[in-house]
């Protein structure tokens, strides 16, 4: 290895300053801006939703008036109106950030354009400049959101308000303002850099696999990966198509969405979701992937069941494209249509299963130690779990019937996402931080940090459950004076949450500032994948031999 | 021990009370609203029956999980196993959860289609339209009969005599309430003129789109008196959340009187019904 941290100084070294950032073609580099570019745009996102949780905390409204008054600089009746408009523009913001340009960049850009290559056994990724571009299209992206909130959309209102679904005609004749034009191209730019990664991610993990690692040898990470990347592949371009018909209907006079013109709003909803279903998984396969190699890790033991976890996530994955209309059971679907939908949903549990007990059964027998990855591991498993069940009550159609809509789907989906995608991140954010940078976190604020997230996000959403229960709509600002109590439960849980996400920054901080050194495998003999036999932080350019897999 | 029966008996007719008014979201609910149709009995049905599935399921696992904390931290258990399969037990998690999805799909399917087979003709048909951001009635009988259905501002609170805010809350309480029939098979067509809206009544069991340019149809039988709320259930833009959707349910007779009045004079129609049915529950309240 120590030819290999030599070679730096040759024909491939780095450049300095700027100019290596940039012009970056090499795959740590840019994994490295993807996540750094996922914490930023999370703290952005995470203070939109801490903005929310405000306004909620008491019945009326209490800070989006104050809020477009300082923004827009709107007064009276026109601040309450725009305030109106700003909350459910924070609201579309926070999801579009958190999941386009939090969680994507984060697992996907980030832990597996650093890891994929170095776990097959792989120089780099296949298409090193295409590396490139599919980050340097994301601040664009980025930017053109965060442009949107402060341009006008309906009368009176700024930044785009018809939630991350965009369903139109709220998204068309809605909202004729430049906004959601901003946004439609921001998400364009977005789907655009997510499909050259993942034609990338393809490419590279079915050519550059070192000799002997065959697809069966190749680490579940790896998987998660390869599955994930097709997705990304076969849905994003009809997402792509929608909100193009989207953006024609805006500005081009066409009604691909507008009864008027024969067209129908509806039409929509079954490209987006046909888009949207597979993206939930897109979120949550690399975690599953990280988390398999956290528990064998720390259980000292190979992972259980292997092949089972590998094609259960591609039978996720597979079975992820035929849900669909489950999010649309109370459109008005037939009956047979929604039985079908039903059944099909169900499906998915099955394989989710097979995952769920075989990160107990690698844990069973083991000899584990829980360091902080295995903590947010195990949290991991657990809320992913809750999230999992709720997901199985929402598949009936007859039940979704009452909770559609309310918010009990909030508090499910942000059990499997925001407590189990982000769990998931967080935990490989500790497993490999002492990878990445070379050293080790305190790992007593790692800890503290798990503890202060899981008390906090718990309190967020699991209250949320009875809200929905109770009938109360998804995406209002204000609220009958009944769902007072569970609302302030809920606010206070995402106060404790953003008090984590500074134990967060603050542990970054400390552990550049102390410069412990971590050493070439901190995790000792459980850490087997072939990161953990190069030096923290690996090598400008690694396998320049290439590993032999046995 | 009879001030304790005298209080429990307080307490009761406090709450029986409160049931006369019928739906509306309570403080610290931690489950549906009372049903209020035989639809929504049965939804509540099945959705207690799924928790006999889900929460063993979460115990399991979370049992699983601390048993492994405990009993195979590295302190208690220094050498680990080399095991990495066991074909019969992956088996039996791949079929259990199936049989478990059986248990559920069965009961499931029913419900869903017991929701699209109403078991009689419908006797009312109302149409709901959606706007940006009110509803508007259509009841389609001989002489038809159109109005709209608003959120109450408080200045008007005073005007139609729905100061009492523990009957017309915040936020539910509208002007002119969709007024029906108890025990009456009523059926709702749903379309909206702008953007999507959503016609939900959750004591009632029922949720369908407004969707502009598509007429959707769901169907309810209000089996007890009283005044039902729900609240526009799709994203709609501003005043998204201040678009409720109010029901008052009454007896037939009651319906007849003010079907013939509300055609001419709608506020003093409302008005004659809200005393009769105010009138009845301070009787009811009086006879506890």
């Amino acid at each position: 290895m120590a030819d290999a941290a030599a070679h730096d100084g040759h024909d491939h070294k780095p450049y300095h300053g700027w100019v290596r950032w940039v012009y970056s073609t090499n795959h740590k580099d840019i994994g490295t801006l993807y996540l750094i570019f996922a914490i930023m745009a999370g703290i952005i996102g995470g203070a939109l939703s801490v903005a929310i949780r405000m306004e909620l905390q008491e019945p009326g409204i209490q800070i989006f008036s104050g809020l477009a008054q300082m923004v827009y600089g709107l007064n009276g009746d026109a601040a309450i109106d725009g305030g109106k408009s700003m909350y459910n523009a924070f609201a579309t913001a926070h999801a579009l950030i958190m999941i386009f340009f939090m969680v994507m960049p984060a697992l996907i850009g980030g832990f597996a354009n650093w890891m994929v290559p170095i776990m097959i056994g792989a120089p780099d990724m296949a298409f090193p400049r295409m590396n490139n571009i599919s980050f340097w299209l994301l601040p664009p992206a980025f930017i053109l959101l965060l442009t949107s909130m402060f341009m006008p959309s309906a009368p009176g209102a700024y930044g785009v308000g018809g939630g991350w679904t965009l369903y139109p005609p709220l998204s068309t004749s809605g909202q004729p303002g430049p906004a959601m034009d901003l946004a439609i191209l921001s998400i364009h730019i977005a789907g655009a850099s997510s499909i050259l990664g993942a034609i990338n991610f393809i490419t590279t993990i079915f050519n550059m696999r070192a000799p002997g690692m065959t697809l069966h040898k190749m680490p579940l990470f790896a998987w998660s990966v390869l599955v994930t990347a097709f997705l990304l592949l076969l849905s994003l371009p009809v997402l792509a198509g929608g909100i193009t018909m989207l953006l024609t209907d805006r500005n081009f006079g066409t009604t691909f969405f507008a009864p008027d013109g024969g067209g129908d709003p509806l039409l929509f909803q079954h490209l987006f979701w046909f888009f949207g279903h597979p993206e939930v998984y897109i979120l949550i396969l690399p975690g599953f992937g990280i988390i398999s190699h956290i528990v064998s890790t720390f259980s000292r033991k190979p992972v259980f069941g292997y092949l089972g976890m590998a094609y259960a996530m591609v039978a996720i994955g597979a079975v992820g494209f035929i849900v669909w209309a489950h999010h649309m059971y109370t459109t008005g679907l037939s009956l047979d249509t929604q039985r079908y939908f039903v059944f099909a949903t169900m499906v998915i549990a099955v394989p989710t299963g097979v995952k769920i007990f075989s990160w107990i059964a690698t844990m069973w027998g083991g000899s584990i130690s829980f360091k902080p990855p295995m903590l947010w591991a195990l949290g991991f498993i657990f809320l992913f779990t809750i999230g999992g069940v709720t997901g199985v009550q929402l598949a009936n159609a007859g039940l979704d019937r009452s909770l559609h809509d309310t918010y009990f789907v909030i508090a499910h989906f942000h059990y499997v996402l925001s407590l189990g995608a982000v769990f998931a991140i967080f935990a490989g954010w500790y497993y490999w931080f002492p990878k990445m940078t070379g050293y080790m976190y305190s790992p007593v604020i790692a800890n503290t940090h798990f503890w202060v997230m899981f008390v906090g996000v718990n309190l967020i959403f699991f209250p949320q459950h009875f809200l929905g229960l109770a009938g109360m709509p998804r995406r209002t600002i204000d609220y009958p004076d009944a769902f007072a109590g569970w609302n302030m439960v809920s606010s206070y849980g995402s106060y404790i949450a953003a008090v984590g996400v500074a134990i967060f920054l603050y542990g970054v901080f400390e552990a550049f500032q102390k410069k412990r050194i971590a050493g070439a495998n901190p995790w000792g003999e459980g850490a087997t994948t072939l990161e953990w036999q190069l030096p923290s932080p690996p090598p400008f350019h690694q396998w320049e031999q290439l590993p032999k897999i046995k | 021990m009879r001030k304790f029966l005298a209080s429990t008996g307080a307490a009761a007719t406090f709450l029986a009370s409160g049931a006369a008014y019928a739906d509306q979201p309570r403080p610290w609910e931690t489950g549906f609203q009372a049903p209020a149709t035989d639809m929504m009995r049965q939804i509540e049905w099945f959705g207690n029956y799924t928790m006999w599935f889900i929460i063993p399921i979460t115990v399991l696992v979370l049992f699983l999980l601390i048993y492994c904390i405990v009993k195979f931290r590295a302190s208690a258990n220094p050498v680990p196993s080399k095991t990495s399969h066991n074909t019969l037990i992956e088996v039996i998690w791949t079929v259990g959860p199936v049989v478990i999805l059986l248990c559920l799909a069965i009961p499931s399917f029913q419900l869903l289609t017991a929701q699209y087979t109403p078991p009689e003709e419908a006797k009312l048909t109302v149409k709901a339209t959606g706007n940006q951001w009110n509803w508007d009635y259509e009841y389609q009988t001989d002489n038809t009969l159109t109005f709209n259905s608003a959120i109450l501002q408080d200045g008007d609170r005073a005007k139609a005599g729905k100061e009492d805010r523990s009957i017309y809350p915040r936020l539910l309480a509208v002007d002119n309430e969709l007024v029906v029939p108890v025990n009456t098979m009523t059926r709702v067509l749903v379309t909206a003129t702008d953007v999507i809206h959503s016609f939900a009544m959750p004591s009632f069991g029922i949720k369908i789109d407004a969707i502009p340019g598509r007429t959707n149809e769901t169907w309810f039988k209000a089996e007890k008196e009283g005044l039902y709320y729900g609240q526009c259930s799709q994203l709609c833009g501003k005043d998204h959340a201040f678009m409720p959707i109010a029901i008052r349910v009454v007896s037939d007779a009651q319906f007849k009187t003010w079907l013939a009045a509300a055609k001419t004079d709608l506020p003093g129609a409302n008005k004659t019904l809200m005393a009769q049915v105010d009138g009845q529950n301070k009787v009811a309240a009086a006879g506890n």
